[in-house]
C-alpha cells in the first residue's frame, strides 16, 4: 500500500547519520512509525531529570537548545540542527535525561520510538558503533571529517599544542568546594550537604583536604547503625582523599577516577594532599564534560554475569578505541584507557573464576601481564601473554598448591580467550607449569635468564621482564620486581647481552633511504612496522629503564623518567617517546582499518605526509640504538 | 417509519460509526483525535466530479502520528483528462484502487468520531457526503474544522483569504508532495499544529473555540 507520508519521512530521514546506515527496508519501517511534533521558540521539549520519553529524537526543522542546570545556573551545551539526533542516550541507558532540551526557533521534531530501535542497535553493528563513539565524545558525527579534534564538541573544540601530544582539554571543576572541620558532628555536615544539594562534603584542617564524606558513607555508616548522628565527622570520613593539582585534564580526571575508583577527586594547590584545597571534580563533572563511556564501560565489567558480557564489553572498548582515533584522541591517553579496560576484564576473569572454583585460593599470589599487555601498550586484540606467582610454600602442600592455581589459570585464560585475547601460541601463559611457580622458583628463573644469557633466554626474558601486577598481592609482586632489579646489578653484562638483541633490529632505512621492507612470504613489500620501527623503541626503552630500576614498564612512561634520570639526554628520549607514541598511532590505525594485527604497513599504501611522518620516526631510533651500543658495549659482546 | 427502515438497512460499519456519536466527546484539545484530510477530485462539481483519492493523519496530543495515517485511491468511471496533470492519477495506474463503496467503508472506519480537519474543509466534506449519498447513507456527522478560517482567527488575519500555498510560504512548511491527497493532508496537519499553537499563544484557547465560527457563509 502506497504511503507518501512515510516515504517523504524516510527521504529525510535517509540523510541522516546513524540512520543512513539502516536498510532502506528497516527505515522505511521506522518511517512509519515516526511521530512529528512542533515546538514554539523556547518551549520545553524535555527537562533535566526527567523520565526518558517513549521516543528520541532527530530535528526536522530548526534548532534545538541542549542545557543544564548546575547549582542553579544554566548552561547551554550545545545547539543541534536540522538532522541532528538527540534525547537517546538515556532511553538507551534507561536513565533520566541528563539534560534539558529546548526549542532554539520554532522546531519541528521526528520523534522515533526507542522500541523498534533497540533491535537496529542489536542488529546493524555499525549504527551501535556510532552511537557509542558519538557518546563517548559528544559529537554527533563522530566519523566525520569535520569533527575531528573535536573531542568535546559539547564544550569547546580540543586544542592541540604544537607537537600535539598532551591531552590540554582541562577538567571543569566545582572552584568552590563546600567544606567542614574534623570536629563537625555528622548531623551538622548532613545538614549542610542537604542545603546545598551537594552529595559530598570535604573535611579539611587549615584548609588541607583530610577526608571527604559521600551519601554512600552516611548509607554505609550512619544507615547501619555503625555511628550516629553525633558522631564527628573525622570518625566516618573516607581519608586520605585523591588529590590531584590545578591543571588537570578531562583525560587524567578520567584515569583517577578508573585507577582509585572514587567518586571525587580533591584538586589541591600543587596536587598534593598536604596543600590548600582548591576545588573538587565529581564523576558527575566528567560525565557533563564527555560521555565518559570508559567509567561506564568499568561499570559494565564489575556487573557483569559471564565471559560472554565481558566478549560483548571488550568489543565496546574496540569500538571506542576507533572512535578515539577518528577523533585523533592522543595516543598516551587511548592507551592507558584501553589498558584500564583490559585489566579490568582480567580481573573480572579472575574472580568469576575463583568463585567457580568455589574455593579461596590456598595462599596469596599475583597474576602478571606479560609483553605489550605489561607495558599496557595494548590497544588491539593480541595474545595473551600472562603469568603467576604464588606464596613460597613447604613442599608437602607444593602440589595441591600449584594445582589450585594451575586450574585457576586454565578458566581464566579460557575466559580471556572467549572475550577474544587469542590463547599465546609459544604457550606463556599461566597455565604452562612453567610459568605458574612460586616466588623462589621465579627468582631462580630469573638468575638463570640473566647469568647465562642466550639468545632463546634473553627473548623470553624481554617478555617477562615487563611484568606488570593484575590481580593479587602488591608485596609479591614488588618481590619479584626487587629480585630482577638485583639479580642484574651484580650481572651488568646482561644487559650488554639485551642490548645487542635490540640492534639486531637494525634502523629500518635503506642504503637509499627507502623502506626496508619485507623480502618474501605473505607480507612481501610491506614495512614491518612492529619488528623494525616500534620494537627497537621499546627494547632500548626497557634496558635503560633496567639499568636505572625504574618502576616503569611503560615505554612512554619509560622515556618520560628518563629525561628526568638524564636532563643532558631528555632530547633524545623525548624524540623516542613521540616516535614511539606515532608509531603505535599508526600501527594502531593499520590495525583497525585492515582488522587486524597492524604489523605490516603497505608501503604502497600510504600517501606521501604519512611516509615523511613514518621516516621522521626514525632518526630517533638511530640514536637511541647508537646510544646503546656505547653505553654497553654492545661491540664486546661475542655475537648471539 | 421511513428512516427507521432506511435505518435498519446501513451496514455495519456505518451503525458503528453512528454509535460512537452517542457517546459524550472529551473536551480538550489534547484529548481529541483530529483527523486531518485531503481529497483528490476529477473536478469541483459534487455533483458529477468524483473522488479519486483520500490522504489523511491524524494528530492526538499535539502529536502527529505517521503510524495512524491512511491513503487510498479510488477506480472511478468518471474521469477527466483535464486534471490529471494537478492530481498525477491516471486512469489505469499502478496504484491499488478500490471501488468507492470499499473506500468509504475504509474511510469512515479510520475516522470514526474524530474532529475533520481540512484546508477548506466544506469542499472536501462535500465532496465525501455526495459520495456517501450514491451509497445510500447519511452525511458525515463529526465536527469539522477548516484551517481557512482557522487562520483568520489569528491576530490581524482577519480578512485575508489564503490558499494552501501561501500558508505553507508563510509558516514556513516545505511544500513536498503537493497535490497528493496524503501530501496535502501532511502539509495541513502541519499547518494546524502551528496555527494553534499561534493562537495558543495568543489567548487563553478553549477547545470550543476551534469550532466558533464567524463567517463560513460564502465559502462553499
Amino acid at each position: 500500500m502506497k504511503n507518501t507520508i512515510s516515504e517523504r519521512i524516510f527521504d529525510f530521514l535517509k540523510n541522516y547519520p546513524p540512520l543512513n546506515l539502516i536498510p532502506n527496508a528497516t527505515l522505511l519501517e521506522i518511517s512509519q512509525n515516526v511521530e512529528i511534533q512542533y515546538f514554539e521558540k523556547d518551549q520545553i521539549i524535555f527537562s533535566q531529570n526527567d523520565h526518558p520519553h517513549e521516543h528520541f529524537y532527530i530535528i526536522n526543522q530548526g534548532s534545538v537548545r541542549l542545557y543544564r542546570f548546575i547549582e542553579n545556573e544554566k548552561h547551554v551545551l550545545d545547539i543541534c540542527d536540522e538532522g541532528d539526533l538527540f534525547g537517546l542516550r538515556p532511553l538507551i541507558m534507561n536513565e533520566n535525561y541528563l539534560m534539558g532540551s529546548s526549542a532554539n526557533e520554532e522546531t519541528i521534531l521526528y520523534g522515533i520510538p526507542i522500541s523498534l530501535f533497540h533491535d537496529i542497535i542489536l542488529n546493524y553493528p555499525k549504527v551501535s558503533q556510532f552511537l557509542i563513539a558519538s557518546f563517548a565524545t559528544n559529537t554527533r558525527e563522530p566519523f566525520s571529517e569535520k569533527h575531528k579534534g573535536k573531542l568535546f564538541a559539547n564544550v569547546a573544540a580540543i586544542q592541540k599544542i604544537e607537537h600535539g601530544f598532551s591531552e590540554i582539554q582541562s577538567a571543569n571543576y566545582n572552584k568552590n568546594p563546600i567544606t567542614c572541620s574534623p570536629d563537625t558532628t555528622i548531623q551538622t555536615a548532613c545538614l549542610i550537604m542537604t542545603k546545598k544539594f551537594i552529595n559530598s562534603i570535604i573535611v579539611t584542617e587549615n584548609e588541607i583536604p583530610i577526608g571527604i564524606i559521600t551519601d554512600k558513607d552516611i548509607r554505609t555508616k550512619i544507615g547501619t547503625g555503625l555511628y550516629t548522628i553525633i558522631n564527628k565527622v573525622s570518625d566516618i570520613m573516607t581519608s586520605p582523599v585523591v588529590t590531584f593539582p590545578q591543571n588537570i585534564t578531562v583525560a587524567e580526571a578520567q584515569i583517577m577516577i578508573l585507577k582509585h575508583k572514587v567518586s571525587h577527586l580533591c584538586i589541591t594547590k600543587d596536587g598534593s594532599n598536604k596543600t590548600e584545597l582548591v576545588g573538587i571534580l565529581t564523576q558527575q563533572d566528567l560525565i557533563l564534560t564527555q560521555g565518559n563511556s570508559p567509567s561506564l564501560l568499568t561499570k559494565e565489567i564489575k556487573n557483569a554475569k559471564d565471559a560472554e558480557t565481558l566478549k560483548y564489553i571488550r568489543a565496546k572498548a574496540s569500538d571506542l578505541t576507533r572512535g578515539y582515533f577518528e577523533q585523533e584522541i592522543p595516543i598516551y591517553f587511548v592507551t592507558k584507557v584501553i589498558s584500564e579496560i583490559n585489566t579490568a576484564i582480567t580481573k573480572k576473569a579472575i574472580r568469576m573464576s575463583i568463585s567457580e572454583i568455589g574455593k579461596q585460593p590456598p595462599v596469596s599470589f599475583s597474576w602478571l601481564a606479560l609483553g605489550s599487555q605489561g607495558r599496557k601498550e595494548q590497544l588491539l586484540m593480541t595474545d595473551q601473554d600472562n603469568a603467576l606467582v604464588f606464596e613460597n610454600v613447604n613442599p608437602a602442600e607444593y602440589n595441591s598448591v600449584k594445582n589450585y592455581f594451575l586450574e585457576l589459570a586454565e578458566k581464566v585464560t579460557e575466559k580471556l580467550n572467549i572475550v577474544g585475547f587469542d590463547y599465546c601460541p609459544a604457550n606463556i601463559m599461566a597455565t604452562n607449569p612453567k610459568w605458574c611457580i612460586s616466588f623462589d622458583e621465579w627468582k631462580q628463573q630469573f638468575k638463570e635468564w640473566i647469568t647465562d644469557p642466550i639468545p632463546e633466554k634473553i627473548l623470553l626474558s624481554i617478555i617477562f621482564f615487563d611484568f606488570e601486577l593484575i590481580y593479587g598481592d602488591e608485596t609479591l609482586y614488588n618481590k619479584m620486581a626487587d629480585s630482577v632489579f638485583e639479580t642484574i646489578e651484580k650481572n651488568q653484562i646482561f644487559l650488554g647481552f639485551l642490548g645487542k638483541v635490540t640492534l639486531d633490529n637494525p634502523p629500518p632505512l635503506g642504503f637509499f633511504k627507502q623502506f626496508l621492507v619485507e623480502q618474501d612470504g605473505e607480507n612481501k613489500d610491506s614495512f614491518d612496522i612492529k619488528s623494525r620501527a616500534i620494537r627497537p623503541l621499546v627494547d632500548a626503552a626497557r634496558i635503560l629503564s633496567l639499568h636505572y630500576k625504574l618502576r616503569a614498564n611503560n615505554t612512554i612512561a619509560r622515556y618520560e623518567k628518563l629525561m628526568e634520570i638524564e636532563p643532558q639526554n631528555s632530547e633524545l628520549f623525548e624524540s623516542c617517546a613521540n616516535a614511539f607514541k606515532i608509531l603505535l598511532q599508526f600501527r594502531t590505525s593499520q590495525g583497525l582499518a585492515n582488522n587486524d594485527n597492524g604489523k605490516f604497513v603497505d608501503i604502497n599504501s600510504l600517501n606521501k605526509a604519512d611516509r615523511l611522518k613514518l621516516k621522521s620516526c626514525f632518526k630517533p631510533i638511530k640514536n637511541v640504538q647508537e646510544a646503546i651500543k656505547m653505553r654497553f658495549r654492545t661491540s664486546q659482546i661475542p655475537q648471539v | 417509519m421511513i428512516s427507521w427502515f432506511k435505518y435498519k438497512n446501513y451496514p455495519h460499519y456505518w451503525k458503528q460509526y453512528s454509535k460512537k456519536f452517542k457517546q459524550k466527546q472529551p473536551k480538550s484539545i489534547e484529548n481529541n483525535r483530529f483527523v486531518i484530510f485531503d481529497t483528490e477530485t476529477t473536478g469541483l462539481d459534487f455533483k458529477n466530479d468524483r473522488i479519486l483519492s483520500i490522504g489523511a493523519i491524524s494528530i492526538f496530543n499535539n502529536i502527529i502520528d505517521v503510524a495512524d495515517s491512511f491513503e487510498i485511491y479510488l477506480k472511478q468511471e468518471e474521469f477527466k483528462a483535464d486534471t490529471v496533470e494537478i492530481h498525477g492519477i491516471l486512469k489505469e495506474g499502478k496504484l491499488t484502487k478500490l471501488s468507492e463503496a470499499e473506500a468509504m467503508e475504509k474511510f469512515i472506519n479510520y475516522i470514526g468520531n474524530s474532529v475533520l480537519v481540512a484546508h477548506h474543509t466544506a469542499f472536501d466534506i462535500e465532496m465525501i457526503n455526495a459520495a456517501l449519498k450514491r451509497l445510500d447513507l447519511p452525511k458525515l456527522k463529526n465536527k469539522t474544522i477548516d484551517t481557512g478560517i482557522l487562520y483568520k482567527k489569528l491576530e490581524g488575519k482577519k480578512d485575508n483569504h489564503f490558499n494552501l500555498d501561501a500558508l505553507c510560504k508563510e509558516f514556513n512548511i516545505p511544500k513536498n508532495d503537493r497535490h497528493t491527497a496524503a501530501g496535502d493532508a501532511f502539509i495541513t496537519a502541519l499547518l494546524f499544529l502551528k496555527i494553534l499553537a499561534t493562537l495558543k499563544k495568543q489567548r487563553n484557547l478553549h477547545y470550543s473555540d476551534l469550532f466558533r465560527v464567524s463567517g463560513q457563509e460564502g465559502l462553499l
